[in-house]
């Protein structure tokens, strides 16, 4: 039997051009309809836990799933505007504690996410090292950030402008970072978390110059008015807050009407969530609350719907691929008649001829099984953050 | 170790054509020549002597062992360890190299392992016959002359007492027609091996030490039928 093998190896080695496309095509239809049903179940788990773990989202009127998918995930393109003010109305129904969200800046690829200290408890997120950011323009980095872009305690953290060309627009602001996460497996991992004040600095609602009232700034002073001073385009304005130049940050106009994307509610029990919800949906038509389980389970549904008509569209590539590769092998036996006769006429018996000519298809659907197999394994450990990475690319 | 056949009767089915042979023997080292017009039978009594077809009547033995009495397993085997088969199209497998060509028999021979003294043997085959340097060459990379080598090497390797071979050089050119009919005689003399051959070709005939006229078969068996 080792010699038919190894017959048989010889073959394959001198076919193997032929024999590789057809594992490779025999593999990629094996693979990719399991492929697609691990990735779409573990996406819509992961979706959907991150949902469960967020109840409810307030946002400014608009799509549902872009304020679910912005507060969710931080993706949202341009997540719209809610006043901070929002923030106390809130908690002043006294059914939940509010916590901010504004994800409209990135540091590179990643979203920048003002909120409170008290996200940070809220997704029971610990941190890996350093401290929290206690003071204005402080990071604290997810894990992944601080992987791909090598980032420790102590280096620095620059947010990236919205337009090079918009010479009003944001100008980048580099944030030190105190504290890295530990990895939590979540869009977390991903983000860079700031203070909301520090993103209102990134917007330029909020800035810091050198002290117009010092001496050597007199060329600098246009006019008085009052407690005001207005100055000229000299002035030069920090883009970085250090301990040094903190006490000069200030912001210009009121708080409440400065921006956020979002408000997590966190109602201490169903009740009051209940009450929440019912006092949104019937007295605010100024802003919407929506509940993220019950959209990213809409959007899931059409997902799978979208996934059901790929794998039977997969299913009906596999089947023209069967009778490819079938006609392929049955061409094959008709070359090697000619073989055929030479075995059997110097001796070979009817089965070592068999076994000879089977060793082509043995080895082809063999090899592409297991390749098949060793594919989906490592989709189902690695498919999710792939996907995530390619996206991300 | 000589081929002894007598009696031998042989047809194919709804076909008007008999093999009448009474009698034939070729002793060891002996080289006989099969020569006759296309249709006499040179190849069909090749194939009786191989085991691949069956007498109606008479019998087939080599060194007494009457292969016409085995059955179609054991007269198999008989010719994958007994006998050598050479081809007018050489027959080789184009995905193997000389070495696995050579090796080929046997590998499907039961009983037999290619050990270094049998991968040695058939070095020293195929180094008589002028194509060592050639040894782990693609078959597809030689030349005719040089494949029916290869051939003749493959038959030899396991020592077979009796070499069939069908217009062994009906494909090949002038030059190389005599210089390997010359090396296939040479080395079954050598080895006292019986050299049973079909041949059109009538300027090889001086070269073997007999010739059969099938023709002459045929026109017996007429007579005696009338």
């Amino acid at each position: 039997m080792g010699d038919l093998f190894y017959l048989g190896s010889r073959y394959i080695s001198h076919h193997r051009a032929k024999l590789l496309v057809l594992i490779f095509a025999i593999t990629l239809v094996g693979w990719l309809p399991v492929a697609i049903q691990i990735i779409v179940d573990q996406t819509a788990e992961q979706l959907l836990e991150r949902a469960e773990n967020t109840p409810l989202v307030i946002g400014a009127p608009g799509s549902p799933l872009e304020l679910s998918l912005g507060s969710l995930y931080f993706r949202a393109k341009t997540p719209a505007r809610l006043n901070y003010s929002e923030v106390k109305k809130v908690e002043a129904t006294g059914y939940a504690r509010a916590i901010p969200l504004y994800y409209r800046f990135r540091a590179q690829d990643y979203p920048i996410v003002g909120t409170s200290s008290d996200y940070f408890s809220y997704r029971g997120l610990q941190l890996a090292s350093g401290r929290p950011a206690a003071l204005l323009g402080e990071a604290v980095i997810g894990s992944k950030v601080a992987e791909t872009m090598s980032l420790g305690v102590g280096d620095p953290i620059i947010s990236s402008p919205e337009s090079v060309f918009d010479l009003a627009g944001v100008y980048p602001l580099k944030m030190p970072v105190v504290g890295v996460l530990a990895p939590s497996f979540s869009p977390d991992d991903e983000a860079v978390f700031v203070d909301v004040k520090t993103t209102w600095v990134i917007q330029g609602l909020g800035h810091g110059h050198q002290d117009l009232n010092r001496q050597e700034a007199v060329g600098q002073v246009l006019k008085r008015e009052g407690g005001n001073l207005v100055a000229n385009a000299s002035v030069r304005q920090f883009n970085t807050i250090t301990s040094e130049n903190l006490d000069s940050f200030h912001f210009h106009g009121e708080s409440s009407a400065f921006p956020i994307s979002a408000i997590i509610p966190v109602a201490p029990d169903d009740k009051s969530a209940a009450l929440l919800l019912g006092h949104f949906q019937e007295e605010r038509e100024d802003v919407q609350i929506v509940r993220s389980r019950r959209v990213i389970a809409q959007l899931l549904d059409t997902v799978f719907t979208v996934r059901d008509y790929i794998v039977v569209g997969i299913a009906v590539v596999a089947i023209a691929t069967a009778t490819v590769a079938l006609l392929v092998f049955y061409l094959s036996l008709r070359l090697r008649s000619g073989e055929r006769f030479t075995l059997s006429r110097i001796g070979a018996s009817r089965l070592q001829v068999q076994i000879l000519m089977a060793t082509e298809v043995v080895f082809v659907l063999l090899f592409s099984a297991a390749l098949a197999a060793l594919l989906i394994a490592l989709t189902r450990q690695y498919g999710i953050s792939l996907m995530q990475q390619l996206l991300l690319a | 170790m000589s081929l002894e056949i007598e009696g031998l009767r042989f047809s194919y089915d709804g076909d008007g054509f008999v093999l009448s042979l009474p009698y034939l023997k070729i002793l060891p080292g002996e080289s006989v020549a099969l020569v006759g017009p296309s249709g006499s039978g040179k190849t069909t009594l090749l194939n009786l002597v191989a085991g691949i077809l069956s007498p109606e009547l008479g019998s087939i033995s080599v060194d007494g062992r009457v292969i016409t009495d085995l059955g179609i397993r054991q007269r198999r085997q008989h010719r994958l360890c007994r006998m050598g088969m050479i081809f007018q199209s050489f027959e080789l497998l184009e995905y193997l190299d000389l070495r696995d060509n050579v090796l080929l028999q046997a590998r499907l021979a039961p009983g037999v392992k290619i050990s270094p003294e049998l991968e040695q043997q058939a070095q020293d085959i195929v180094a008589e016959l002028g194509l060592l340097d050639k040894w782990r060459r693609p078959v597809t990379a030689l030349s005719q002359g040089e494949r029916q080598r290869v051939a003749v090497s493959r038959a030899l390797l396991l020592d077979p007492p009796v070499v069939l071979a069908d217009e062994p050089t009906g494909n090949l050119d002038p030059d190389n027609k005599r210089a390997v009919l010359d090396q296939l005689i040479a080395l079954c003399a050598g080895g006292n091996r019986i050299l049973l051959t079909v041949t059109h070709d009538h300027s090889l005939l001086p070269a073997f030490d007999r010739v059969v006229d099938m023709s002459e078969l045929l026109a017996q068996e007429a007579a005696e039928n009338g």
